[in-house]
């Protein structure tokens, strides 16, 4: 199955901050086993969101609103696409990972049609 | 679209106990188990096989490490680092099974030495995070060495490397548990018996070696893609475990351009996995397929691997040829504008590496569609007499499509019936059926 694994963070600034070295180190190397273990299949992180849009749907009407989005408490930051044989293979990878905060989400994409 | 047959989905009945709320303690950490087993079977498979020197006692000692885990994880709950625990347990088996062989054969000024061979080998602080890289390889070249049949290394490659159970393989090739059970003992007892050492071969050797390796996750692929039997048309679980093998693959042997070569092949094909079945399960062809349902992402990827192999100098490689001919049906957005001629000169080059008459069929559809059916036709004409074609579908199935081209509708309608009868698989065969009724009611019309 494949799973998108969604890191969350509650404040805007923190996407803005670059990681300290130790940090993205270790990130790297976590990516690393990943990728040779051959679960990663995309992988990608997100400008901070006053860089981005959001666009309502009312009816006929569409309403653009420009970023910050302050008003979320849980702002994607990056995401993983894993392909996995479980849910469970994806939780103790993700057990894994060496972060000491934040959010992090797995949510398993559905292949079935008309998505 | 079906579950795959070896996804373990608890939903579905395979867990021990019922569904996700409710459940025990226990049964969660015996999923964890079983999903920790996964990541690390291969790895650990591959550590204790560098230090007894085959996979056979390697695989025992780690299915022992595993019991013992299934036996206290539930009550002790899951430890910090499920895998140095598992290395740690049995690193102590290794030692105490080195020790009593080492008495066994009263050798006692070697036993020492080995102990500590072990010892250093299966660092507990260490074992875990080090590389494994070459480890890894020398298993897949011993799962996947030559000594063996092709059925006992797609067991064992399984086994061993995917950490499927015996059921699971079992279930995804659609044969008993204890076929499957016997073929990975038999692979072992051989692997032993030939003194197959545990290392990453070099030199010419490597060449054939490699080719057995990458022959076998292809099989493992193909088995997945077009269901050779059953009821299935395809098994996507089987071509996950061989896109995952291929990955890992490419980045233990990043500089073969041919296993990015296979790589490329499979993640392109496996892009078209939804497209290819239909709402109830009946198979849909390449050129009738929905484009908008193809994988982006695995298109991408595969034409990435492609380029690699190209640029490893390996565009005439067997699997590069072959994924580059999946590429063109990759880059086309309609099947009209499918690049024909470039695929019939791409099978041309296939043809003069490895002539085959499957390879010749192939290349009679690609010269059909690009120079017209009549040209197609004269090609698989040719091909009726050989015999290893008597009991191919394919070929009838082939013949029939560029006879009804052609209106030939009578012909084209015996040459499917034929097909359906050859074919083992049940929704191929029904897909056959159809098109001689179609034919049937041309023949009709016109």
């Amino acid at each position: 199955m494949r799973v998108l694994i969604l890191a969350k963070e509650g404040e805007q600034s923190a996407a803005a901050t670059p990681p300290a070295a130790d940090a993205m180190a270790a990130y790297q190397k976590f990516n690393e086993e990943l990728v040779k273990a051959g679960v990663v299949i995309g992988a990608g992180r997100l400008s901070p969101s006053a860089q981005g849009k959001r666009v309502r749907f009312d009816g006929k009407k569409r309403t653009v609103i420009d970023g910050p989005f302050a008003e979320s408490k849980e702002l994607v930051a990056g995401y993983w696409l894993w392909q996995v044989r479980s849910i469970d293979e994806a939780l103790e990878w993700l057990k894994r990972a060496p972060y000491d905060g934040g959010i992090f989400e797995i949510r398993e994409i559905s292949m079935s049609e008309g998505v | 679209m079906c579950e795959g047959a070896l996804a373990i989905d608890p939903r579905n009945g395979d867990a021990p106990e019922g569904p996700g709320r409710g459940e025990t303690a226990a049964t969660e950490a015996h999923r964890a188990i079983e999903a920790i087993w996964r990541i690390e079977s291969a790895r650990l498979i591959a550590r204790l096989a560098r230090v007894v020197g085959d996979i056979g006692t390697a695989e025992e000692l780690a299915q022992d490490a595993l019991v013992a885990a299934l036996e206290q994880w539930p009550a002790a709950g899951v430890p910090e680092r499920p895998g140095a625990w598992l290395m740690g347990t049995a690193k102590h088996r290794a030692i105490d099974l080195i020790r009593r062989r080492q008495a066994l054969e009263r050798r006692h000024e070697e036993l020492g030495r080995d102990v500590e061979r072990a010892q250093e080998g299966l660092d507990l602080d260490t074992a875990i995070d080090e590389e494994v890289g070459d480890d890894l390889l020398g298993l897949i070249f011993a799962a996947c060495h030559p000594v063996l049949s092709k059925d006992a290394r797609v067991a064992l490659t399984l086994r061993v490397l995917g950490g499927l159970t015996t059921e699971e393989i079992a279930r995804g090739f659609l044969v008993p548990v204890s076929t499957i059970a016997q073929r990975i003992v038999r692979a072992k007892r051989t692997l032993a018996e030939a003194h197959v050492r545990f290392e990453v071969p070099g030199g010419a050797e490597r060449v054939a070696r490699l080719a057995s390796v990458l022959e076998v996750i292809y099989l493992i692929f193909n088995e997945g893609y077009s269901a050779t039997a059953g009821e299935d048309w395809v098994r996507p679980a089987l071509c996950e475990e061989a896109l995952r093998l291929g990955r890992i693959l490419a980045e233990l042997a990043p500089t073969e351009p041919e296993v990015h070569g296979l790589a490329a092949l499979m993640e392109i094909h496996a892009s078209r996995l939804r497209a290819r079945v239909g709402p109830s399960g009946e198979p849909v062809l390449l050129l009738e397929q929905d484009r908008s349902h193809w994988d982006r992402l695995l298109i991408r990827r595969g034409l990435a691997a492609l380029e690699r192999a190209e640029r490893l100098g390996g565009a005439m490689g067997p699997y590069a040829l072959q994924a580059a001919i999946a590429a063109c049906h990759a880059r086309a957005a309609t099947a009209a504008e499918t690049d024909w001629p470039r695929i019939a000169a791409l099978y041309d080059a296939v043809a003069q590496l490895a002539p085959s008459p499957v390879v010749e069929l192939n290349r009679a559809v690609a010269v059909g569609m690009a120079f017209g059916p009549a040209a197609g036709l004269d090609l698989v004409d040719a091909l009726i007499p050989d015999p290893s074609l008597k009991a191919y579908h394919l070929l009838p199935a082939v013949r029939g499509d560029l006879l009804r081209k052609l209106g030939r509708s009578g012909e084209a309608r015996a040459e499917f019936e034929r097909a359906a009868s050859l074919t083992q698989n049940a929704r191929e065969r029904e897909l056959l059926q159809r098109r001689a009724a179609e034919c049937a009611a041309e023949g009709i019309v016109g």
